[in-house]
């Protein structure tokens, strides 16, 4: 017998009513609108009415080229050196109201290198977001195997029986306790040019042969700087995880391992990580889906700076839809994150899939 | 070859001991089975030998050498889990060459190896399985040829049969037996069950408490009880036991009487009872007969229960001072609930324990 619960539909649908509506309300809504804006010239506050514009938003992000440019010759059709070396045309000549190559219009360079005379220029129309696309990938190119390794690690460290493991397991999670904004603070502190932390450590340990190091403030070592903090803030959770995965995998196999005299690293092999495939699906698809959403630790500790180098998709996607008030832009990068993230999970599912 | 030797044993967390100096020799290719009921520590004293537990005194002698600080790959032993324990991510040929693979042998090799112990235990066509898609007893023979394909020199069986239902049991244990014969290896083979004690062992050690009650095979065991508890445990159903009193000892026998029971001389086996004392008479339920008409018989009871399985005929009945005893009659006889039996036995098959 179902009790009345079970087969009264209405009841089911008033407990669930709540959750359903505030899911619908700020989740379900809110992506097929900005899904819809996407495709508008919406503006946060504007007077005008709103226009269909197309896939105007996505060309004015990811509109890119690539244009090869050979030096300027002179009469006698000799290159023309200028400081030791061939003088090209100004970019700007071209890429600005030339009627040879209106396909340029208003882009700019976003880098360029030399092919053996002539110079390669790749262009982009939005070449900030074009290096927000660039660092977020970076980004979780290296968070997403050194976190869930280190997690990893930390997890099989405090997974035995030891006294007082309880205090390791309660240092490693407190980061993820506390909230990433605090952390950012705390580690701006930490990475500060003239007495941060982390130069006096340096200082200290090397004797001051290691100068003090504008963390935060060199373009080469900010985005460096802000993925350690991130991988350091959130492995205490992912050891989490991986903590309940191990336990999951019964203490026999272990016995079993042992008497047919499997070494540490045979154990692992054999036993331990198969026993955490789901897991480690798990723990990377996370992994990823958060670093793609990297912005407060930027928000509070370069603003995307110095010289873009902090830049990422997010930051972009609230700095264009908040801070420009163009909540169609805005709109537009959250789109092609949620196509980005979304290929990558499937992807990731594709690799790891059981194989039979 | 290897012997196997249990010199003082002990086992203890902290301050519980819960296993309290146990000596035992078992003989290369002997089959021995340790017995008890649940909680006995007898799963506790396997771990030890295995090196799955540490051991806190005395001393392990496998085939000559003290073990007792060996970890188990060093020791020369394979063990068949409760759990089976066999690795749900490889196929059925994986987990049988798991050993092998550990110990890094070349592919040609562990075919072989495995499709000779995939033929001995008749299994050559789950080979490639995996462990989701075999039955309790298939696994159970993954497991059992994880054991063997190494060729140990002793085998540790931890209750392998308890969680297989009871037909497959028995073919199990069987084909366990069949097993020892062929493969001559020294086993020792826990269970809280006493068929399987009693049909597969060459020697049997009977556990309480963590100490060794008795030592010996299973019909010694069986007709010479040491105590009421090995007495009790062996032989099913198990033995009735009624509360007398000694009223004499002499020439190796005893007279003893109680409220329900005229005095009766039956042998003393095992003690030394004195006159005055207080005893347990046992009497096993097969010994226990309904007089033939007219006849007295020694006891008198009401019958409250009655089982028929066909071949057997088990009966409860009460005393008229409220003692219970089980009468196993081997025949198929029908009794109502109620009926007053009288009962014969055959005095020199009773065994008497002194407290
Ligand atoms: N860590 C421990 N601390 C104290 N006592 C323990 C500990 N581990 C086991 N024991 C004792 O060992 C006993 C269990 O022993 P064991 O598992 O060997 O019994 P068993 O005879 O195999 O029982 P079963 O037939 O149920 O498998 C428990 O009753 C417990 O008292
Ligand atoms: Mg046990």
């Amino acid at each position: 017998m179902s009790s009345k619960f079970q087969r009264s539909n209405r009841a089911g649908w008033v407990m669930a009513g709540p959750a359903a509506v505030l899911i619908a309300g700020f989740v379900i809504l809110p992506f097929f609108f900005a899904i819809a804006l996407s495709f508008t010239n919406q503006r946060l506050i504007s007077p005008n009415p709103t226009e269909f514009v197309g896939l105007a938003n996505y060309r004015q992000l990811l509109g890119m080229a690539v244009l090869t440019v050979d030096p300027v010759t002179d009469d006698a059709g000799q290159v023309v050196m200028k400081d030791g070396a061939p003088e090209y045309p100004s970019l700007r000549s071209l890429t600005r109201n030339n009627p040879d190559y209106p396909h340029l219009q208003g882009m700019r360079e976003w880098s360029s290198f030399d092919w053996g005379q002539s110079r390669v220029y790749i262009l982009a129309r939005d070449v900030v977001f074009l290096t927000a696309i660039v660092n977020t990938f970076i980004f979780v190119i290296i968070v997403a195997p050194v976190q869930a390794g280190l997690a990893l690690g930390l997890a099989l460290l405090i997974n035995q029986r030891m006294r007082g493991i309880n205090i390791f397991r309660a240092f490693y999670f407190m980061p993820v306790v506390v909230s990433i904004v605090v952390v950012s603070l705390l580690w701006r502190f930490i990475y500060d040019g003239d007495s941060g932390l982390l130069n006096n450590l340096l200082g200290a340990i090397s004797f001051g042969a290691i100068p003090p190091v504008d963390w935060l403030g060199n373009p080469s070592t900010a985005l460096g700087a802000i993925i350690a903090m991130s991988i350091w803030q959130a492995v205490g959770f992912h050891m989490v995880i991986w903590l309940s995965g191990l336990q999951t995998i019964s203490p026999t196999l272990y016995e079993a391992g042992a008497i047919e005299g499997a070494s540490k690293w045979q154990t692992f092999r054999y036993i331990t990580w198969p026993g955490l495939r789901n897991t480690a699906v798990l723990v990377l698809i996370v992994i990823t889906m958060q670093a793609f959403a990297l912005f407060a630790q930027i928000d509070v500790m370069t603003n995307g700076g110095p010289l873009d180098s902090t830049q990422t998709i997010v930051f972009q996607a609230i700095e264009r839809g908040y801070g420009k008030q163009d909540i169609s832009g805005g709109s537009a990068i959250s789109v092609i994150l949620f196509v980005i993230v979304l290929s990558i999970s499937l992807i990731q599912r594709w690799l790891t899939r059981e194989r039979t | 070859m290897a012997a196997i030797t249990l010199t003082g044993l002990k086992k203890s967390y902290g301050q519980a001991h819960v296993i309290k100096g146990v000596d035992i020799s078992i003989a290369d290719g002997e089959f021995c089975v340790f017995v008890g009921p649940s909680g006995c520590r007898k799963s506790t004293l396997l771990r030890m030998i295995a090196g799955l537990e540490d051991i806190s005194g005395g001393t392990l002698d496998i085939g000559g050498r003290v073990v007792n600080d060996l970890p188990p790959k060093d020791r020369g032993v394979a063990m068949v889990f409760q759990s089976y324990a066999i690795f749900p991510h490889m196929t059925v040929r994986e987990n049988v060459a798991f050993g092998l693979t550990i110990a890094g042998d070349d592919k040609a090799t562990k075919d072989a190896k495995v499709a000779e112990a995939a033929r001995i235990l008749q299994m050559e066509h789950l080979l490639d399985r995996r462990p989701s898609q075999l039955s309790g007893g298939q696994r159970q023979r993954v497991a059992i040829g994880r054991a063997i394909v190494r060729k140990p020199e002793v085998f540790l069986f931890d209750e392998p049969l308890s969680n297989l239902d009871a037909a497959l049991r028995m073919d199990m244990r069987m084909e366990i037996g069949k097993l020892h014969k062929s493969l001559g290896a020294t086993m020792i083979y826990v269970t809280h069950d006493q068929v399987e004690a009693m049909t597969l062992a060459d020697k049997i050690v009977v556990l309480k408490d963590g100490l060794v009650q008795q030592i010996g095979s299973p019909m010694e065991l069986y007709h010479n009880p040491a105590n009421a508890f090995v007495a009790g445990f062996l032989g099913a159903p198990s033995m009735n036991f009624l509360e007398v009193e000694v009223l004499s000892v002499g020439n190796g026998a005893a007279v003893v009487r109680n409220g329900a029971l005229e005095a009766v001389t039956v042998p003393v086996r095992a003690g030394t009872p004195r006159p005055g004392q207080r005893a347990q008479l046992g009497i096993r339920p097969q010994y226990l007969a309904p007089a033939p008409a007219g006849e007295a018989g020694q006891l008198r009871g009401t019958v409250i229960l009655t089982e028929r399985l066909g071949s057997e005929t088990v009966l409860e009945l009460q005393l008229p001072d409220s003692t219970r005893l089980i009468a196993a009659l081997t025949r198929d006889a029908v009794f109502d609930l109620g009926t007053v039996v009288n009962l014969t036995f055959d005095p020199a098959m009773t065994h008497l324990f002194a407290e």
